[in-house]
């Protein structure tokens, strides 16, 4: 099969790979650029673990071509903490409780920092709203949702 | 968090270490950080993509297979059947006496449920493995099916599992389990009121996010290691074992990080199939469950149907209590027989009732095979026995939780079961939680002990 290169800028990082056509943005970060934290629970866009940032908005990488992100800036949560530095998302993941398997964790973080980009001090139905594409079969979703919010009020507090 | 002191005071040291404090999960870090490494993680040079050919009736004869044409299919690498496996012939909880096997890891002459496993195909990719899975053709017989558990028990029903002979599994204790604690029917002869309901419950699918699969990577003088999502290590290990012929210590099972299971991931579906696969390619090979699969091939909690019979005064005493429970275990045994056991034990519920009779039933029908899932035996049991408890208490006029605190098992009481109580704690729950809901009950109840009955 003919292969495709594919350029594009992961966590900061410029990166390249020949791939096949056709092949999902989920399954080229995972299998070609070495990216697990984007997570496969469904490969049909109904579950959310997927879910990474291109150019900004959120994405289910499950359902995004590859190819279709030439020359684009992808976001996963394998690159929020910086030197080592946890993101305010993480650390109010980790302090609220709302990770407990873990694997819808990367995917609802990257809904929650897309969220907090676009309104950095979101009310609980933004939230809600936010992560409503994403499932969670663990933490019946409360800790979720405040912990997001939590990362929020953090977040306003260092910009002031 | 707050220690309430108030019950039981006498009985507690306050050299707590743990208790009371808030404690991080060790894992959270790697979640929050997606450096967690789930088995779909890993990936090996060369892995080879498992899909299975799966029955599309609910019971039949398989008169032939034709691989010709799927194994002509480009990167196929090789195609499984029945014949491949050494010891084709399983159940999950041989180990633990719960037999005879009874389900084969590929189907051996017949389907008895619509997803069971007929054909595995490998391929180089998960599209070509897909792509050849559909090419295999199977001749089907298709034989009648039951999907009920009560016409699965009437004569002339179709025989779901020949391995069993009937349509039930057979415990050492006859076709039920059987809890028998005083004279039932003495019981409802002096009963003010009797009380019999049926309750119904349809299968629950655990839904995990992560799907159930495995990886295997082969590592050299026939051993293997296997990355895995189970919830059941051992039985896993063991059943490998005796499925693959052979010794433990050549299969290295690696697992323990499952991306949700809530009983969905005790089956032994994958690995011993996977390995099989990696040992006679000598290559790595990859068997994840699509979410299609997870949905309709793991099996889900049991249907259940209860019927409950209760005898009650009209002072709110229960004397006596007889249940019929049937589990669906679907077409094969898997964890079911132990469910249905564990909910003979339980049908007493937390009270105490002189005169007990249960039978539960393990039932075979041609539905997909069902198994663990969160307190299964006992979840749909505390349903149904819960609900009863409100009828009976509207039946004789009186507040449901005083009802449930007349009735309440206390220490030292001897359940249907024939263990005595210990340690009982159900008449202070509901005191704290009378005050919490705002449900107040009579002042009798909240000075009520656990420990002792009242004069």
């Amino acid at each position: 099969m003919a292969k495709v290169p594919v350029q594009l800028t992961l966590n900061g990082t410029e990166r390249a790979e020949f791939i096949d056509g056709g092949l999902t943005l989920l399954n080229a970060l995972r299998d070609r650029f070495g990216d697990t934290s984007p997570k496969g629970g469904c490969h049909q866009g109904t579950c959310g673990a997927c879910s990474v940032i291109v150019d900004g908005d959120l994405k289910l990488s499950c359902l995004t071509l590859a190819e279709t992100c030439n020359g684009a800036h992808v976001e996963t949560t394998a690159g929020l903490a910086a030197d080592g530095i946890q993101h305010p998302l993480q650390r109010a993941f980790l302090d609220g409780f709302a990770a407990q398997c873990g694997f819808c964790t990367p995917g609802m973080i990257m809904a929650a920092k897309a969220l907090l980009a676009r309104v950095p001090n979101p009310s609980r139905d933004d939230v809600v709203e936010a992560i409503s594409g994403n499932i969670c079969r663990c933490t019946g979703y409360e800790p979720i949702i405040q912990a997001i919010l939590s990362a929020a009020r953090s977040n306003s507090q260092n910009a002031a | 968090m707050e220690l309430r002191k108030n019950y039981f005071a006498d009985e507690r040291k306050d050299d707590l270490n743990e208790i009371g404090h808030s404690l991080q999960r060790s894992d959270v870090p790697n979640h929050v950080t997606g450096r967690t490494a789930f088995f779909a993680d890993r990936t090996f040079p060369n892995l080879l993509h498992l899909k299975m050919v799966r029955s599309p009736h609910h019971h039949a004869r398989i008169r032939s297979i034709d691989l010709s044409e799927a194994e002509r299919h480009p990167g196929v690498v090789r195609i499984l059947t029945s014949k491949d496996v050494p010891q084709n012939l399983y159940t999950i909880l041989i180990l633990i006496q719960v037999g005879p096997p009874d389900e084969h890891v590929l189907a051996e002459g017949k389907v008895r449920w619509k997803g069971e496993a007929v054909v595995a195909v490998l391929a180089d990719s998960e599209r070509a493995a897909n792509e050849a899975a559909a090419k295999v053709k199977v001749d089907y017989e298709v034989l009648p099916a039951v999907f009920d558990m009560l016409e699965a028990l009437k004569p002339g029903a179709p025989l779901v599992n020949e391995h069993h002979g009937q349509n039930y599994y057979r415990y050492d204790s006859g076709a039920s389990r059987k809890v028998r604690f005083g004279d039932v029917e003495k019981g409802f002869a002096e009963a003010d009121f009797v009380l019999e309901e049926t309750y119904h419950s349809s299968p629950i699918e655990q839904a995990p996010t992560e799907t159930t699969g495995c990886i295997v990577a082969p590592e050299g003088n026939d051993r293997f290691t296997c990355y895995t999502n189970t919830q059941a290590m051992f039985f896993t290990l063991d059943n490998a074992s005796i499925i693959l012929q052979m010794p433990g210590h050549k299969l290295h099972m690696v697992g323990g990080t499952a991306g949700g299971g809530f009983g969905g991931k005790v089956d032994v579906t994958v690995e011993p199939i996977a390995i099989l696969a990696a040992r006679l390619t000598g290559r790595p090979v990859s068997f994840i469950y699509s979410r299609e699969e997870e949905m309709q091939i793991s099996s889900p909690r049991a249907a259940e149907t209860i019927t409950i019979k209760d005898g009650v005064m009209k002072d709110g005493r229960i004397v006596a209590r007889q249940v019929t429970g049937y589990t669906d275990a679907g077409a094969y045994s898997r964890h079911s027989p132990y469910g249905a056991q564990k909910g003979a034990a339980h049908y007493p519920g937390p009270y105490t009732i002189p005169n007990v009779w249960v039978d539960t039933w393990c039932v075979y029908t041609n539905r997909t095979p069902s198994s663990a899932m969160r307190g299964f035996g006992v979840t749909i049991a505390d349903f149904a026995l819960e609900v009863q408890m409100d009828k009976l208490a509207r039946l004789i006029g009186m507040d449901p939780l005083e009802f449930r605190f007349i009735n309440a098992y206390r220490d030292g009481d001897m359940k249907a079961h024939r263990q005595p109580t210990e340690g009982a704690a159900l008449i202070e729950c509901m005191q704290e939680a009378s005050i919490a809901a705002g449900w107040p009950v009579a002042e009798r109840f909240m000075k009520m002990s656990s420990k002792r009955r009242e004069a």
